[in-house]
């Protein structure tokens, strides 16, 4: 019987905590050939057959760690050339640039920047909205894709965050959300899908979305 | 369409088994932690609590333990309360699983910890639990004093403006325990959480009294929670999950079916 070779699924822990539900939620969907790492080693991340960013905490922190560990030219070159998957501060840390702690400048491979709701956020009635936006809301899918697969457009997914993305180009928004505004919870671009809620929390759409990320080619 | 409110069903732990007290003592057993963190999991729970009840300290590897197998098992938040004193504790917790811990009775005796928490872990997985008791007279102005050790000790601390601190220091979440209420089945003291909610910028969650499905509709039509917890209605099989949220649903409160 020849061996199968197992395809890998790097997790990149940068320092920011709690990868503990990431790596289960992709263990939960994988198939026997599927191979989860959690892992700070830029070579790791290199062999793998897909890269998933995650990202807690804030936004300074989150890239000086990146920085720190020396995996930015390893996150680089996997948003270059397979299926990468950034999620939370991990699509925030795509941006060009974030408002938080003052200002951060950030990776820069989706253009545009992370700006915070303000404490005095409303509706559309005038009614105060909680910031952080935490809990459960609906996503929007505004294009097609292979991520999206087997998921209800309008399904609802976990969020906590407290800063949103508002990238350049328009033609990058895969998913939407209205929290106050409309704004995007989910960017693709080629290889590169990135998603502001929490799918290892969000039950079955989350684990489904986690699924179509290990299926996934890479291509949008 | 737009954000829901969350029901958060909550498993009170002591050695290793999920209890009720009625007003924290007479204690029930309502089975094992992982068996009903997958059972209300499955009802679509929007979130779970896990609160260590456990007197001693020597049974903390076991919830460590439970808490690892609840967050391997179930793919929504989970938020582990009792006893986190220190900074290595939110990470014991963080590292088996947990999405937030609660804070309440360190956050009384040392706010800088919260302040600590929250910069070191980030305000989002930074709850603060708040044990509230009525303590103005009939006819005075409403007013609600912080109490510790199960609703025993009173601290002198007024509810509503510790909740402000306790925002102002980082925390993320309010969990809020209506300690006259709680085991009664008489329904939230809607007051203090109306006054809370309205008085901080963090979700806030109802707890403490929930006996019939009408009473978690209240809490967020009249207490303006954001979202309920509770426990007794769940764990002994009088009211599903599903049927909670059908009936907030009805009553026009957004929900995640």
């Amino acid at each position: 019987m020849s061996e199968i070779k197992k395809s890998t699924v790097a997790v990149i822990d940068y320092g920011m905590g709690n990868l503990h539900s990431v790596a289960k939620a992709l263990e939960h969907v994988a198939d026997e050939n599927t191979k989860v790492v959690v892992t700070s080693d830029p070579k790791a991340i290199d062999q793998a057959d897909r890269v998933l960013l995650p990202g807690v905490g804030a936004i300074r922190d989150c890239i000086g760690e990146m920085y720190n560990a020396g995996l930015v030219p390893s996150i680089r070159k996997a948003m270059a050339e397979k299926p990468f998957l950034a999620i939370c501060v991990g699509i925030q840390s795509l941006m060009s640039h974030s408002e938080e702690n003052g200002g951060v400048d950030c990776l820069n491979h989706f253009q545009g920047n992370a700006l915070f709701f303000g404490e005095d956020h409303k509706d559309h009635n005038g009614s105060k909205l909680k910031v952080p936006h935490m809990g459960w809301n609906q996503v929007k899918q505004v294009i097609n894709h292979p991520l999206w697969a087997n998921i209800e457009d309008n399904a609802r997914f976990y969020f906590v965050h407290s800063f949103y993305v508002v990238p350049e180009n328009k033609g990058e928004v895969a998913g939407t959300c209205n929290y106050g505004l409309d704004f995007c919870v989910a960017l693709a671009r080629d290889n590169v899908f990135a998603v502001q809620f929490h799918p290892e929390k969000s039950h079955k759409d989350g684990l489904q979305l986690y699924k179509n990320f290990i299926q996934w080619d890479g291509k949008p | 369409m737009g954000l829901a409110k969350r029901i958060i069903p909550c498993l009170d732990v002591d050695n290793g088994r999920v209890v009720k007290g009625v007003q924290f003592v007479d204690i029930r057993d309502a089975g094992d932690p992982v068996e009903v963190a997958k059972r209300y999991n499955e009802q679509g729970a929007d979130e779970i609590t896990f609160l260590d009840i456990t007197a001693s300290s020597d049974d903390r590897a076991t919830t460590v333990h439970m808490v690892e197998a609840i967050a391997s098992q179930v793919f929504i938040p989970l938020t582990v309360g009792g006893g986190i004193r220190t900074c290595d504790d939110i990470r014991r917790m963080l590292n088996a699983g947990a999405d937030k811990v609660g804070i309440n009775t360190a956050a009384v005796f040392n706010p800088e910890f919260v302040r600590e928490a929250a910069q070191r872990f980030g305000s989002q997985c930074i709850v603060v639990a708040i044990d509230a008791k009525k303590v103005s007279a009939e006819g005075e102005a409403d007013k609600w004093e912080i109490f510790t050790h199960g609703g025993r000790k009173p601290t002198g601390l007024d509810a509503v403006e510790w909740a402000k601190k306790m925002v102002e220091y980082g925390a993320g979440e309010i969990l809020l325990t209506s300690m006259d209420r709680d085991g009664t089945k008489n329904g939230f003291d809607l007051g203090v959480t109306r006054a809370i909610s309205e008085a901080v910028h963090v979700p806030v969650i109802a707890s403490g009294g929930v006996g019939n499905l009408d009473h978690l509709v209240e809490g967020v039509t009249k207490g303006k929670a954001d979202a309920v917890l509770a426990a007794s209605i769940f764990h002994f099989g009088e009211y599903s999950i599903e049927e909670a949220k059908q009936r907030m649903t009805d009553a026009g409160i957004e929900m995640r079916l």
